[in-house]
């Protein structure tokens, strides 16, 4: 995978959460994954296409995102309901939009699907590309969560 | 010159917990007279049998995008001069060309702060009435 799509998805997580949460996660060292297995409990995954294709997943433990829906929310929320599933697929559409801004600066035009949210303990993340994926992993106060990428085919 | 926080504010949306946030973000601005519908289709029908002062919608959503909304909003003669602006995560190029030539009053890019919603209504409000 280019790595120039790192930095992008990267910047766009930090981005969402400090503004619409409240939240500042830190980023720990990329990684690539092999299996299909999310790494939380709650994965919000988008498809891509364009100038480069893929998919995006956003995968957070329940501790997480729990409070990270409770903070857009201004109302603490304690269990994984609707309206956690709901904010999941718009945080995973809103850090899409921030990344693909700034990935058309990069020369990359690339339009995203409607996100769709999977839950569960140890669920898995079906890539578009089939994969392998980057990893991504944040660290917050609330618990871990990950950004997993799978794009190739840019060309560029 | 101040707003009117006595505004009626329509919020499409089609994700239900997007709406509650820019209600909340709303109400930090003192706006708190706010209807809301799930997509493009329900927006119209509202519109149609209920005054409402101001749009907030987003761009991408099922039966009727914002986009589409918009569009109806402004070839409608009852609904033209409606303030409308678009919130949505689509930050590309030609998504803001579609919006501006379609009537688009103003725009915003997802993830934004109260501030920045309560700053495009009043700026619109205001070159309204100018």
């Amino acid at each position: 995978m280019d790595v120039r799509f790192i930095n992008p998805f990267l910047n766009g997580t930090v981005q969402v959460l400090k503004t619409m949460a409240f939240v500042e996660p830190r980023a720990g060292k990329p990684f690539l994954k092999r299996d299909s297995l999310a790494r939380g409990d709650i994965s919000g995954i988008i498809g891509l296409t364009g100038s480069a294709r893929g998919s995006l997943a956003l995968s957070f433990t329940e501790s997480c995102i729990l409070k990270i829906v409770s903070n857009m929310l201004g109302e603490e929320i304690k269990t994984l309901n609707g309206d956690i599933k709901d904010a999941v697929g718009e945080i995973t559409n809103m850090v899409s939009g921030a990344a693909r801004k700034e990935l058309e600066t990069l020369g990359f035009n690339i339009t995203a699907a409607i996100p769709t949210v999977v839950a569960g303990k140890d669920h898995s993340i079906s890539h578009v590309l089939g994969g392998p994926s980057i990893i991504i992993p944040f660290e917050t106060p609330h618990g871990p969560f990950v950004v997993d990428i799978c794009i190739g085919g840019g060309g560029q | 010159m101040s707003v009117n926080k006595n505004l009626k504010i329509l919020i499409v949306d089609d994700f239900a917990t997007m709406r509650k946030v820019i209600r909340n973000l709303l109400k930090q601005g003192g706006f708190e007279n706010v209807v809301e519908a799930e997509d493009g289709a329900a927006a119209l029908k509202m519109l149609k049998s209920q005054q409402v002062d101001f749009i907030i919608s987003d761009w991408n959503m099922p039966n009727m995008s914002g986009l589409d909304l918009l569009k109806a909003v402004r070839a409608d003669d009852e609904l033209k001069a409606l303030p409308f602006l678009m919130v949505t995560a689509e930050a590309l190029k030609d998504n803001v060309v579609a919006a501006v030539k379609a009537g688009v009053s103003n725009y915003i890019v997802k993830p934004f702060t109260a501030e920045v919603l309560n700053e495009k209504i009043e700026k619109i409000v205001k070159s309204l009435a100018a």
